[in-house]
């Protein structure tokens, strides 16, 4: 899977440069996220601006990422949803969970 | 397309690089609806959807994630009604016995069904011949 990490003021972001987040490629995401709490990271922010689509393997990556999250003490936010992926967020109510916001700028500046 | 049935039948490895490849077929199908007057990019992003939650779901569960297994997808098109069956030769499982995600409690999986049976009017799963087949329905009109 294709994933850029960058680090802008103490906060990772995992900018996810794929059209689809699905079944093949999401426990990358996963493990990358995992990987990044366990080292100590506190807030990592998700860019979806590339991903046009999303399946309940992709949900549930970001999910566990949630409670990696949770239980190292630190923050998962999520940023660009594309209106078809949101969409898919509201129908699981997960939109309700996560703290998303419109750009990768905006979420930085809400950590 | 007029008023003819348009039948596809495909055939996939048991292997999830072909998610995307089963989903763009869905999608294309909506784009190509001749007598359809809904809203044509939900509907094909609806298609894609259910094609990779049923394929993704046959690969994992029904195959055993077995690689050398097929996994068989026919898309029938009338008028008013797209049919999906994705046949698997596994053991299967009862999709009724599927609970409803519970929104409170915060799971990796057990949304895939949801999200189907979301999306699609009606969604059954039996067995058939040596293994199961899911159906999936929606009315186009």
């Amino acid at each position: 899977m294709n994933l850029k990490t960058e680090e802008k003021n103490e906060i990772v972001v995992i900018y996810v440069k794929e059209e689809r987040l699905d079944a093949h490629n999401s426990g990358d995401l996963k493990a990358e996220m995992q990987r990044l709490f366990q080292e100590g990271r506190k807030n990592v922010l998700v860019d979806l601006h590339e991903v046009r689509f999303i399946d309940s393997s992709g949900l549930g990556a970001l999910v566990s990422g949630f409670k990696n999250a949770i239980s190292n003490q630190g923050n998962l936010k999520l940023s660009s949803l594309q209106p078809q992926v949101k969409s898919m967020f509201e129908l699981t109510r997960l939109h309700r969970v996560f703290e998303i916001y419109p750009s990768s700028a905006e979420a930085l500046e809400n950590f | 397309m007029g008023n003819k049935k348009l039948e596809v039948d495909i055939k996939v490895p048991n292997q999830t690089r072909y998610l995307s490849l089963i989903g763009k077929i869905g999608e294309d199908i909506a784009k190509e609806l001749d007598k359809f007057n809904g809203d044509r990019e939900t509907l094909a992003y609806h298609l894609n959807m259910v094609l990779t939650e049923a394929m993704a779901n046959a690969i994992k569960y029904a195959n055993a994630g077995d690689p050398e297994r097929m996994v068989h997808i026919c898309i029938s098109i009338s008028t008013d009604e797209i049919l999906i069956k994705v046949f698997d030769t596994g053991q299967g499982f009862d999709i009724n016995a599927i609970p409803a995600p519970n929104f409170d409690k915060l799971e990796d999986r057990g949304r895939g069904i949801y999200i189907i049976k979301s999306l699609m009017d009606k969604v059954s799963y039996r067995k058939h011949g040596k293994g199961n087949v899911l159906e999936m329905a929606k009315k186009l009109t």
